[in-house]
């Protein structure tokens, strides 16, 4: 098997043409914020493409996850991350040497910027043939960088490129500075001034003393003429080292291996999605790969949680959540309590499925997630609820919409629908709609204030958001499964003020 | 080169550590008055002398005995002692004169030039020394001063200063700069080196690169401005490294001057003192310190120096012989001269132990490791629980850090409540205390406590006591003798309301 891509098993798998827009049920499930804060940082690598094409293959899916297995290696992730570095490096030094001017000095940029391309195939060949690889995709590209490692086109380019560099650090000369010349040549073991002043004055070293050295400013892409003519003289001093130096310069404009350049691209989506996850993982949040059914409808994740909202809390107060679907159960209905979860809940389900089906692991201790063929989501928007009629005929426009695309291998996210109606209005139109739903036989989640939705039939499975019963203005964010009955908030707060039935037993004394 | 004058083996650290207790130490004892006797409003003397009496507890003996016969040497030469410390003062002095800013500090070209400059002087003031070294060395005895004017004489020869001269001259560049260099980082010139030739100094420049060829020369244009800074900035390049290496010689030879001033300080502080001491008719012994494990207190005629200087007067003078005694418990009458004893105690203590005089015509005993003071202190008296408490949490402060051979000085403790309490827990911390073999000295008024130890006949114990005469009136003389039960507060009342005491009382206000 010759190697293709470390994202994609098999060239039609690939993506034909990289999007850089995202889906459009990013925003609803704030993925948008996920994806930017896993890129961030990785701006020069274009990640964002890999991560707005969902795969349809459940292999697919298994080769990313053998290679996030290999990479969670913390030895083979710091060789790879060293690799990166190395590249960036690279790149950086390549661009500057493009821009200077005098020509042995960019010429000799160009050297070092290979240097440091050797260095960097040189030492992930070895550290990859030292690694313990289990993944295929893994497995390929070492057979890859062994053959190119050792090529005949590139171990001539790390002979050249070594012996010009002896050739260069064995160049030694000396300047005579008088007045406004300079006179060059060859170095010729003259003593070095500073030792025996140091020496002279030795008896009277009492210890630490300050460093006088003057910093100069500029680095060694700084060179004014005048330091631009030595090197011109110190050349024709050593002729034919600057001649080779010269047609290196030439000969070698392509030495960059194309599969190798875009492994180092690739290989980012795994490494950004996985420094991501640690950050989680060291507040003790959990992660892991999901098992990918294409055909059981049977979903479930422990201790889940939306991945957008821990990346702006502090990380010890997430709150996690379970959930499953069993047997025929399809549609999550999610009731209770205001700002106690619930649209979060929502997300969560459809990160969820989202990030398994671009092959990454998802938030949870274990779960078991659907390979779905579209995923649609249907936020309300507030700001829009100017026009009533016009904003319940555009729901109704974009539901009509789904649903004619949905197919029962769909997922659908619908949160708060039809809040620009009467409460009758909303039940009639809810109930239309889950029956339309249910007869798709798709996986649903639909946050509604309407209790009747949660036990219409045995497809649908009742979630409530729930509070402290002590304080019930604190929200626990937990979501449980449990029948929609609009009590547990209640009792709270008629606890809180002592009003519960026991209580007011006790107060109201005869 | 080192002075050597404070150690044997190594230098006086100006900024080394202190005892933890020393502000206590400073107060109890009044340590202020001695310093700034030797000082003579010198802030810097001020300065070496507190470091030197505070840290002399680390020293061993033969550190003692190193410095006291340097001392001797000072109080037998003390003008030629004053001239080398005012050597080292001047050439101090001078290289602060040479303008170095911050400006300056950025061009190595400048650096350089300024090294030269202060070397310059640094030589004259070394010659300076040469002589004083040359001239006077056979009137000293001792081994600091021997071992440093042989030294001076070893280095600083006149073939040295010749080579010295000579470089400086050199160093000035007048024929040009020779660099070599590397070609570094993207074809950067690296590693750049002054070198100096291997043949004779006239047209050596010329003559290398007139038989070594190929050699290529590049001409700046005239008008080239960017290009004469450029070349400047290869030319500093070139000599950065000489011109630390000249810069850090001055500060060596600085640090030299600064250590032998500082090390001298000490001892020009010794003899300020003991000016002062002379002219108002106070003896000074050099004691004799015994090693930290054995137990010796002797003295003869020893006085509180603080209140000696403070007086400008001969005061009374004690004697005591208290060798082999852990513990001396003073007690008697309330102005008897208890307190002064009890500071002549800890000051001779401290003097000894820093190499110097002794206040006192003989004084000898063991070295402590440690020396603690427990005062009394003057907070408010109301709260009595308040300031048992505060007592017993210095006290405890004091325990953590105490060793078998240190000393603690006990000024009226734990009277801060009745006498029954006082005396409990006085003597429950004085019998741990004496069997750990620590040497204590007890100022008291606890007379249970006190007396405690005599009942039990505690055989390491000694017993001082203020007299009295049969008038009432004091000596402020101790004599060895057991607790009385009054501390004739009887006496002190009559005096301050009887008219005829009105004068002598005044005058035992200054001695308390």
């Amino acid at each position: 098997m010759t190697f293709q891509s470390i994202l994609f098993e098999r060239t039609d798998d690939s993506i034909k043409k990289e999007t850089l827009e995202a889906p459009v049920f990013f925003v609803d499930l704030n993925l948008d914020q996920i994806i930017d804060a896993i890129t961030v940082g990785k701006q020069e690598y274009n990640l964002k493409p890999f991560f707005y094409t969902p795969l349809n293959a459940i292999d697919a899916i298994k080769y990313r996850h053998e290679i996030f297995r290999d990479l969670e290696n913390k030895k083979l992730f710091e060789d790879i991350k060293s690799f990166s570095q190395k590249m960036r490096t690279m790149r950086e030094h390549l661009a500057k040497g493009d821009k200077l001017y005098y020509k042995y000095q960019k010429e000799r940029w160009f050297l070092e910027t290979i240097e440091i391309y050797c260095d960097a195939v040189n030492r992930l060949f070895r550290d990859l043939s030292l690694a313990d690889l289990k993944s295929r995709g893994f497995l390929a590209f070492r057979e890859y960088l062994t053959d190119y490692a050792n090529s005949e086109r590139f171990t001539s380019l790390l002979a050249e490129t070594k012996k010009l560099f002896d050739d260069l650090s064995s160049v030694k000369y000396c300047m005579l500075i008088k007045d406004a010349s300079i006179k060059v040549r060859k170095y010729a073991s003259e003593i070095d001034y500073s030792a025996i002043v140091e020496q002279t004055f030795e008896k009277f070293k009492q210890g630490g003393v300050k460093d006088y050295r003057v910093r100069f400013l500029g680095g060694p892409a700084d060179m004014n003429h005048v330091e631009a003519a030595v090197l011109d003289l110190v050349a024709k001093l050593y002729p034919d080292t600057f001649l080779y130096l010269d047609n290196y310069f030439v000969k070698n404009s392509n030495y960059l291996d194309e599969t190798i350049g875009v492994f180092d691209r690739e290989i980012q989506f795994y490494v950004a999605y996985l420094e991501f996850v640690k950050t989680f993982e060291r507040a003790g949040l959990k992660f892991c790969y999901p098992q990918i059914s294409d055909k059981s409808k049977e979903v479930y994740d422990y201790e889940g949680f939306d991945l957008a909202l821990a990346c702006k809390l502090e990380k010890s107060s997430v709150v996690c959540n379970d959930f499953y679907l069993k047997g025929k159960e399809r549609i999550f209905v999610v009731s209770g309590p205001n700002q106690g979860g619930k649209t979060t809940f929502a997300r969560t389900f459809g990160q969820l499925h989202y990030l398994a089906s671009i092959g990454c692991p998802v938030p949870g201790r274990e779960a078991q997630l659907f390979l779905f063929d579209r995923l649609f989501t249907h936020f309300e928007k507030e700001e829009d609820i100017k026009n009533l009629r016009g904003k319940l005929q555009d729901d109704l426009v974009r539901i009509h919409s789904i649903l004619d695309q949905a197919t029962s291998d769909s997922i659908i996210v619908m949160n708060e629908i039809f809040t620009s109606t009467t409460i009758q209005d909303q039940i009639f139109l809810s109930k239309k709609l889950i029956e339309k739903i249910i007869g798709l036989d798709l996986l649903c989640v639909w946050v509604t204030f309407i209790d009747e939705l949660a036990s219409f039939t045995e497809q649908t499975v009742s979630m409530v958001s729930t509070v402290v019963p002590e304080n019930p203005t604190l929200r626990t964010y937990k979501i449980v499964r449990r029948p929609a009955d609009g009590l547990a908030y209640a009792i709270a707060i008629a606890e809180k003020y002592q009003l519960t039935y026991d209580d007011l037993k006790e107060r109201i004394k005869s | 080169m080192k002075a050597f004058l404070m150690f044997r083996d190594h230098d006086f650290d100006l900024k080394g550590k202190l005892p933890s207790n020393e502000q206590a130490l400073t107060q109890d004892l009044e340590l202020n008055t001695v310093f700034n006797s030797m000082a003579l409003g010198d802030e810097f003397l001020f300065e070496v002398a507190r470091r030197a009496v505070l840290s002399g507890l680390e020293n061993d003996l033969s550190t003692i005995l190193y410095r006291q016969d340097i001392l001797r040497d000072c109080l037998k030469n003390p003008s030629i002692v004053r001239d080398i410390y005012n050597v080292a003062v001047e050439a101090i002095g001078s290289e602060k004169k040479v303008y170095f800013g911050y400006y300056f500090s950025k061009y190595p070209s400048s650096i350089l030039s300024r090294s030269i400059e202060v070397l310059q002087i640094f030589v004259v003031m070394l010659k300076k020394l040469k002589n004083i070294a040359d001239r006077h060395a056979g009137k000293f005895e001792s081994e600091g001063f021997t071992t440093l004017f042989t030294m001076l004489k070893k280095e600083l020869s006149n073939e040295y200063f010749a080579i010295v001269e000579n470089h400086l001259r050199e160093l000035k560049l007048r024929d040009g700069v020779l660099i070599s260099a590397e070609l570094g980082e993207g074809n950067k010139g690296t590693n750049y080196i002054l070198r100096k030739s291997q043949e004779e100094r006239q047209s050596w420049i010329e003559r290398i690169f007139a038989k070594k060829p190929p050699v290529y020369t590049f001409k700046l244009h005239p008008r080239d401005e960017n290009g004469a800074r450029a070349l400047s900035e290869l030319r500093d390049r070139g000599i950065n490294l000489v011109a630390n290496a000249l810069a850090q010689s001055t500060d060596h030879i600085l640090s030299f001057f600064s250590m032998l001033r500082m090390e001298l300080a000490f001892y020009v502080g010794c003899l300020n003192l003991h000016v002062q001491l002379t002219e108002i008719g106070e003896p000074v012994s050099f004691p004799v310190p015994v090693a930290n494990r054995e137990r010796k207190h002797s003295l003869e005629g020893l006085y509180d120096v603080c209140l000696a200087l403070t007086m400008k007067q001969k005061i009374v003078g004690n004697d005591m012989n208290a060798d082999s005694n852990n513990l001396v418990i003073i007690t008697g009458a309330n102005q008897g001269g208890k307190s002064t004893f009890l500071r002549g105690i800890g000051l001779s203590q401290l003097m000894m132990q820093c190499g110097m005089f002794a206040p006192a015509e003989s004084f000898s005993s063991n070295i402590c490791d440690c020396l603690f003071t427990h005062y009394k202190r003057e907070e408010d008296v109301t709260m009595k629980s308040g300031k048992l408490d505060e007592e017993l949490s210095r006290m405890s402060d004091i325990v953590d850090k105490i060793t078998p051979n240190s000393m603690i000085l006990f000024n009226e403790s734990f009277a801060a409540t009745n006498e029954r309490e006082g005396s409990e827990i006085a003597r429950q911390i004085v019998s741990a205390l004496l069997e750990k073999r620590l040497k204590l000295f007890f100022v008291t008024h606890l007379y249970e406590f006190a007396h405690g130890f005599v009942d039990k006949k505690t055989e390491n114990a000694f017993f001082l006591r203020a007299e009295r005469q049969a008038d009432g009136g004091r000596t402020f003389k101790l004599v060895e003798g057991e607790p009385l039960q009054t501390s004739y507060g009887e006496d002190l009342y009559n005096m301050i309301f009887d008219d005829k005491g009105t004068e002598a009382c005044s005058q035992r206000n200054n001695v308390e």
